[in-house]
C-alpha cells in the first residue's frame, strides 16, 4: 500500500464568476521514503494540490471529489482532531517563504516547541531537549542560542533551517515541501538540498517536493511528476524524464532552459508559445492542446487523454507521445567570441567606492571596483545577494552615488553625477529593467503611458501623433499587440510586463541597458521568450547591457564578460568562456557548484560554501572571502589583499593562489552519461 | 529599553516645552486684552490700563513667556495677587510656589483649587468608560475577526458601525428617554452630588454607557481588521498546519500579533477621553473637565485655558510615550 494515494482528486473554487475547478481530476501515488518532484508553471495547481492533501484551502475552495489516502485513511473525509493529529504529526510542510511562515513575535524555540507538545509530548523540558536535539540536525550551530531568538534575528538560509526543524520534530513519514529554497542564493539553496537529501537518508522521510525549477527537482527527487492545467501530464524516474522527455510540455519546458555549454550564438531558448490557461479554462482532452506544436485534429482534441504507458515506470498523458521524434539533445557549438575585444569601452568604472555611514560604522557597499564593458557586449555580473550588485547598477544608472573612484559613460563621468544632474540624453543612453514588473508599472495608467512619457521626457516625439506611432513601434518591437497599449497592468501576464519594461527603457534609444535580475520573477517558458527578445533587441541596437543575474546557467548563456562580485569586490573577470572552466577564482567555484544543474547526467563537482556572507559593515581585512573559502591556505589569506593575477588575456583573478595550482582544479561541469555537453 | 525610554522621556518634556510656548502664544493674542478680561466688562478703562502697566503688558512676547514660566514653577511671584492692584485674588497656597497656574477669573478662585477636581472627575468617567471600552472592543473585534466573511463577523460588523455612527448627544438623550424616562431606574443628570436623592454609582451609569457603546463600535472595527490581516498570514496557516488545536492558534499566533497595530489606537482614546467628551458632559451636566475647557474658553479665562491646554497636552504626549513602549515589549521587531 502506498504512503499516499491521491484518487481522482477534483479541487474547485469558487468565485465571483462561479464555480472554477483548480485541479480537474488529479491521481498520484507516492511510496513510503520515496522522493517525488512535482514540476509545473505557476497556475499549473502545484500548491493547492499541496494545500489540498493538508487539508487547507480557505473559504472558498472544496474538495468535491475523490479521496486523498494517507496511511490507509482518508484525508478528505478525516474528523477535525484526526486532521489535526496528521498535520504536523504525520505529514509536515515545509515553505516557500521562510521569513513569513514563522510567527515574527516568538522566539523560535517557542514556536518549536509547540509541535511535540501537540503531538502528544507532555514535558516541556523533554520539547526543548527535542527541538535543540532537530536543530542540530539541520546544522545550526549554537542551538540553544537560536532558540531564544526572534526571527528577524536570523537569516533567510537559518529560517529555511528552522522551519525544516519544525517540520521533522514530530518525524512525520511525509514531508511536503512548497518551493522551499525560492528566493534564497544559490549558495544557501545547495546547503538545503544538500540538507534534504541527508535527512531523507537519516529519518527516511518520504518528500513530496514542488517546484517550478528542474535544476531544483533534478537534485532531489528520484521521480518527476509534471503538472500542466491541474493534471499529471507526465510521470517518470527522474533519469528517464530528462534522458527521455515523451510529453510535449515537459519537452518544452526543457527546451526554455539553457543547456549547459549551448551558448546564445548556438541554439536559441526556445520558449513554449502562449501562456499556461487560468484554472478551469484548459480543453479537456488535453489541456495543453492550444499551445502544442504536435496537436492533430481528431486525436489530440476528440476524447479525454489518459496517461499513457510509455516505458518502465514511465508515464504519459499525450495520445500522439509514440509520434513524436525524439528530442534532440543539444550539439555542441564551438564558442567563438564573436564580439571583438577592440569594440569601444562605453563604460568604465575605476575603484568605484559605495560607503553608507551607518551610525558610526561604515558599510561597504561597493569597495574599488573596477570593471568595463564594451560597446554591443553583454558584461554579466554575478554573485550572492550583499555582494554588491544592485548598489552598482543604481550608481550606474543614477538613482545613487558613489562615494569615491570613478566612473564614465559615455566618456563623460557620473560617479558623483545623480540622474536629474545628468544632461537629458545621457539619461536616455543609460536605461534600466527591474526585477519586479508588478512594482514598476504604476497600477492606475494604462501602459502606454509610460512609453509615452519617456518619449515625451527625452525629447524624442514632439506631438501627439509623432509619439502614437513611436508608441505602436516600441510595442512592435517587444511582439505586443498595439491595442494591448490601453490595457491596465493588472491585465497583463508578467511576461507582458516585462516586454513594457523593456519597451519603456528602449524609448530613448539606450547605449547602455542595465537589467537587474529581469526574468527572476518569471516562468520559465516566459523567460526564455523575454531573453530571446531582450538579447535580439540588444544585438539590433548593438546597446551595451549590463546584466545582474544569480543565475549562472543563463548567465553562462547570454554573456560575453562576466564579473564575479563578493562584498562589494570584484573575485573574477573575463570572457564567459575562460570563466566556466579552471582557473576558477574559489568563490567562482564555489557558486558554479551550487547551481542546480537541470540533467542528472552532469555531475557537479561539489564544494560548498560554510556560513553566511559576511556583514558589509564588518568586512575581513585580507581577501574578502577568507572567512568561506573552502581553498583558504595561511595566514595571508587573512590578513593581506591578494594580489590581481592575470590567467589569460582579459582573465582576472583576485587571489593569493598561484594560477597554475587553480587551473589543475578538477572543472565543476562532468558528463557521465552519453549526452555530449560543454 | 531603560535607555529608550529615558530618551523617549526627556523628548517628551522636550515637547512639552515648546508646546507651552505655542500655547501661551495662542492664548495671550486670542482676541481681547488680558487685563480687559481679567478685570471684567464693568472696569473703567483708567483700572484697565493701570494693570496692563502693572502686567507689563507690553513687554516682547518671549521675556512675557518667560515670566509666565517663571510663576509656573514657582521662581517669581504671581503679579494678579500683589494687593496693590486691589483685584483681591488670594491663593491660600501663596503667590511663589511649584505648579502656580495662576488665578481663574472666571471662577474666582487659584486655577489650582478648580483645575484638579474637574479632572478627577473627568478621570473617573474616562477610567470607567475605558475599562468597558477596551475588553468590549477586543472581544468584538478578535470574534469578528477570527472568520472574516462568516455570520458572526458580519452581525459584529454591522452592530459596530450602528454603535458608531449614533451621535453622542443622540445616544445620550435616547438612553435618557429608555432609562429615566420610561422606567425611571436612573437620573437624567449626573451633577456628582452626593444630596441629590441618586447615588454616584447610579449617576456615572448613562455617561459611561454613553462613551462606552460610541467608542467601541470604532475601536472594535480597529481590532477586527487587524485580526483579519493577521489570520491570513502564512504564520498562521503554519500555526495550523503544525497540527495546533484552533483555541492555541488564537491566542499564541494571532492575538498578540493582532494587538500590535490596534494598539496605539486604543491609548489615543484616552486622550479623546480625557478633553473630548464635552458633549456627553453637557448632556449629563456632569461637571468635568472638557466642559470646564469650554467655559473658559468661552469667558476668556486665560490663567485657566493655559493651565487645561498644558495638562491636556501632557496626557497626550505622556500615552504616546505610553504607546510607543507598548509598541516595543508587543513587538520584538521594533526592539532590533
Amino acid at each position: 500500500m502506498p504512503l499516499l494515494s491521491i484518487r481522482d482528486l477534483r479541487v474547485e473554487y469558487r468565485t465571483s464568476r462561479g464555480t472554477v475547478a483548480a485541479i480537474p481530476e488529479f491521481s498520484l501515488d507516492i511510496e513510503a521514503g520515496e522522493s517525488f518532484g512535482l514540476v509545473g508553471e505557476s497556475g499549473c495547481g502545484k500548491s493547492t494540490l499541496i494545500l489540498a492533501i493538508m487539508g487547507y484551502m480557505g473559504r472558498n475552495g472544496a474538495i468535491t471529489r475523490g479521496q486523498i489516502l494517507f496511511e490507509g485513511q482518508d484525508l478528505v473525509r478525516a474528523g477535525a482532531e484526526e486532521l489535526r493529529r496528521i498535520r504536523g504529526g504525520r505529514i509536515a510542510i515545509v515553505y516557500q517563504e521562510p521569513a513569513t511562515a514563522l510567527n515574527p513575535s516568538m522566539t523560535i524555540g517557542a514556536q518549536l516547541v509547540e509541535v511535540p507538545l501537540a503531538h502528544g509530548m507532555s514535558s516541556m523540558v523533554e520539547a526543548r531537549r527535542q527541538a535543540a536535539h532537530v536543530l542540530a540536525d539541520v546544522h545550526l550551530p549554537d542551538p540553544d542560542s537560536v532558540m531564544r531568538r526572534y526571527p528577524h534575528q536570523l537569516s533567510g538560509g537559518q529560517k529555511q533551517r528552522v522551519v525544516i526543524a519544525m517540520a521533522l520534530l514530530a518525524n512525520p513519514a511525509l514531508l511536503l515541501l512548497d518551493e522551499p529554497t525560492t528566493g534564497l542564493d544559490v549558495t544557501v539553496e545547495a546547503t538545503v538540498l544538500d540538507l534534504l537529501n541527508e535527512l531523507r537518508a537519516k529519518y527516511g522521510t518520504a518528500l513530496f517536493y514542488i517546484s517550478h525549477n528542474l535544476g531544483v527537482i533534478a537534485q532531489v527527487c528520484e521521480r518527476i511528476g509534471v503538472m500542466y492545467a491541474g493534471k499529471l501530464v507526465e510521470d517518470a524516474p527522474a533519469a528517464g524524464l530528462f534522458r527521455t522527455p515523451r510529453h510535449p510540455y515537459t519537452r518544452g519546458l526543457l527546451a526554455s532552459l539553457p543547456r549547459s555549454g549551448a551558448d546564445k550564438r548556438g541554439a536559441p531558448l526556445l520558449p513554449i508559445p502562449g501562456v499556461v490557461p487560468a484554472a478551469g479554462r484548459a480543453p479537456a482532452s488535453c489541456g495543453f492542446l492550444s499551445r502544442c506544436g504536435h496537436a492533430a485534429a481528431g486525436v489530440c482534441d476528440a476524447a479525454v487523454v489518459p496517461l499513457l504507458l510509455a516505458g518502465p515506470g514511465h508515464l504519459v498523458r499525450c495520445a500522439r507521445w509514440a509520434d513524436l521524434p525524439e528530442m534532440a539533445a543539444p550539439s555542441p557549438v564551438a564558442r567563438a567570441d564573436a564580439v571583438a575585444a577592440t569594440d569601444e569601452i562605453v563604460m568604465e568604472a575605476h575603484d568605484l567606492t559605495r560607503v553608507y555611514p551607518v551610525g558610526r560604522r561604515q558599510l561597504l557597499a561597493n569597495d574599488r571596483l573596477t570593471l568595463a564593458a564594451r560597446r554591443g557586449h553583454v558584461l554579466a555580473i554575478v554573485g550572492e545577494s550583499g555582494s554588491g550588485k544592485s548598489t552598482f547598477a543604481k550608481v550606474l544608472a543614477g538613482l545613487d552615488t558613489a562615494t569615491g573612484g570613478s566612473l564614465s559613460v559615455l566618456g563623460k563621468e557620473v560617479a558623483a553625477r545623480p540622474a536629474r544632474r545628468r544632461a537629458a540624453a545621457l539619461v536616455a543612453a543609460v536605461q534600466m529593467v527591474f526585477q519586479n514588473p508588478d512594482g514598476t508599472l504604476n497600477p492606475s495608467h494604462p501602459v502606454g503611458w509610460p512609453l509615452a512619457r519617456a518619449l515625451h521626457k527625452f525629447g524624442i516625439a514632439r506631438d501627439r501623433r509623432a509619439a502614437e506611432a513611436r508608441v505602436s513601434a516600441l510595442l512592435d518591437m517587444v511582439r505586443l499587440p498595439v491595442s494591448l497599449r490601453h490595457a491596465l497592468p493588472r491585465q497583463l501576464s508578467g511576461g507582458q510586463k516585462q516586454r513594457i519594461a523593456i519597451a519603456r527603457a528602449f524609448a530613448g534609444n539606450p547605449e547602455l541597458l542595465i537589467a537587474d535580475e529581469p526574468v527572476s520573477a518569471l516562468d520559465v517558458s516566459v523567460q526564455a521568450a523575454v531573453i530571446n527578445l531582450l538579447l535580439r533587441i540588444q544585438e539590433e541596437h548593438r546597446t551595451t547591457l549590463v546584466f545582474i543575474s544569480h543565475d549562472l546557467g543563463l548567465v553562462r548563456y547570454l554573456a560575453d564578460e562576466v564579473v564575479v562580485m563578493y562584498l562589494g569586490q570584484v573575485m573574477e573577470a573575463g570572457p564567459v568562456s575562460a570563466l566556466f572552466e579552471p582557473p576558477y577564482h574559489p568563490y567562482t567555484e564555489a557558486l558554479l557548484s551550487a547551481a542546480p544543474v537541470p540533467d542528472p547526467q552532469i555531475r557537479t563537482t561539489r564544494i560548498r560554501l560554510e556560513g553566511e556572507i559576511p556583514s558589509p559593515l564588518n568586512v575581513p581585512p585580507g581577501c574578502r572571502f577568507a572567512t568561506r573559502c573552502p581553498r583558504k591556505f595561511g595566514r595571508i589569506c587573512d590578513d593581506t589583499p591578494p594580489p590581481l593575477r592575470e590567467a589569460a588575456a582579459g582573465h582576472l583573478i583576485h587571489c593569493h593562489i598561484p594560477i597554475e595550482e587553480l587551473r589543475r582544479v578538477p572543472p565543476v561541469f562532468a558528463t557521465t552519461g552519453p549526452a555530449p555537453a560543454g | 529599553m531603560t535607555r529608550y525610554v529615558l530618551r523617549r522621556a526627556v523628548e517628551m518634556l522636550a515637547t512639552l516645552l515648546v508646546a507651552s510656548f505655542l500655547v501661551f502664544v495662542v492664548t495671550e493674542f486670542s482676541p481681547g486684552n488680558v487685563a480687559r478680561k481679567t478685570l471684567g466688562a464693568f472696569a473703567l478703562q483708567e483700572q484697565v490700563d493701570l494693570l496692563y502697566q502693572k502686567l507689563h503688558l507690553n513687554d516682547p512676547l518671549l521675556v512675557r513667556y518667560v515670566r509666565w514660566v517663571g510663576v509656573l514653577t514657582g521662581v517669581e511671584a504671581d503679579p494678579l495677587q500683589d494687593p496693590a492692584l486691589g483685584l483681591g485674588f488670594k491663593d491660600p497656597r501663596g503667590d511663589r510656589y511649584f505648579g502656580n497656574f495662576g488665578y481663574s477669573t472666571l471662577y474666582k478662585a487659584p486655577v489650582n483649587d478648580v483645575l484638579w477636581d474637574r479632572l478627577g472627575n473627568t478621570a473617573l468617567l474616562a477610567g470607567l468608560a475605558f475599562a468597558v471600552i477596551v475588553p468590549l472592543s477586543l472581544v468584538l473585534g478578535v470574534l469578528a475577526g477570527m472568520r472574516a466573511g462568516s455570520a458572526l463577523d458580519r452581525a459584529v460588523s454591522t452592530l459596530s458601525i450602528i454603535m458608531t455612527s449614533i451621535p453622542e448627544f443622540a445616544l445620550g438623550v435616547l438612553l435618557v428617554a429608555v432609562f429615566v424616562v420610561a422606567f425611571g431606574i436612573l437620573p437624567g443628570t449626573s451633577p456628582l452630588d452626593a444630596h441629590s436623592g441618586w447615588s454616584i454609582a447610579s449617576q456615572l451609569v448613562l455617561p459611561v454607557a454613553v462613551l462606552a457603546i460610541y467608542d467601541s463600535g470604532y475601536v472594535a472595527r480597529m481590532v477586527r481588521a487587524s485580526m483579519t490581516e493577521v489570520m491570513a498570514k502564512p504564520y498562521v496557516r503554519t500555526a495550523v498546519l503544525k497540527g495546533l488545536p484552533r483555541r492555541q492558534v488564537i491566542l499564541r499566533h494571532a492575538l498578540r500579533n493582532a494587538m500590535i497595530a490596534p494598539f496605539t489606537v486604543i491609548l489615543l482614546q484616552i486622550n479623546w477621553l480625557i478633553g473630548g467628551v464635552v458633549v456627553t458632559e453637557l448632556v449629563f451636566a456632569y461637571p468635568g473637565f472638557g466642559r470646564m475647557l469650554l467655559d473658559a474658553s468661552l469667558f476668556g479665562d486665560v490663567s485657566l485655558i493655559e493651565a487645561a491646554t498644558l495638562i491636556a497636552l501632557f496626557v497626550a504626549t505622556a500615552t504616546q510615550l505610553l504607546s510607543d513602549i507598548g509598541y516595543r515589549l508587543l513587538d520584538p521587531q521594533a526592539r532590533g
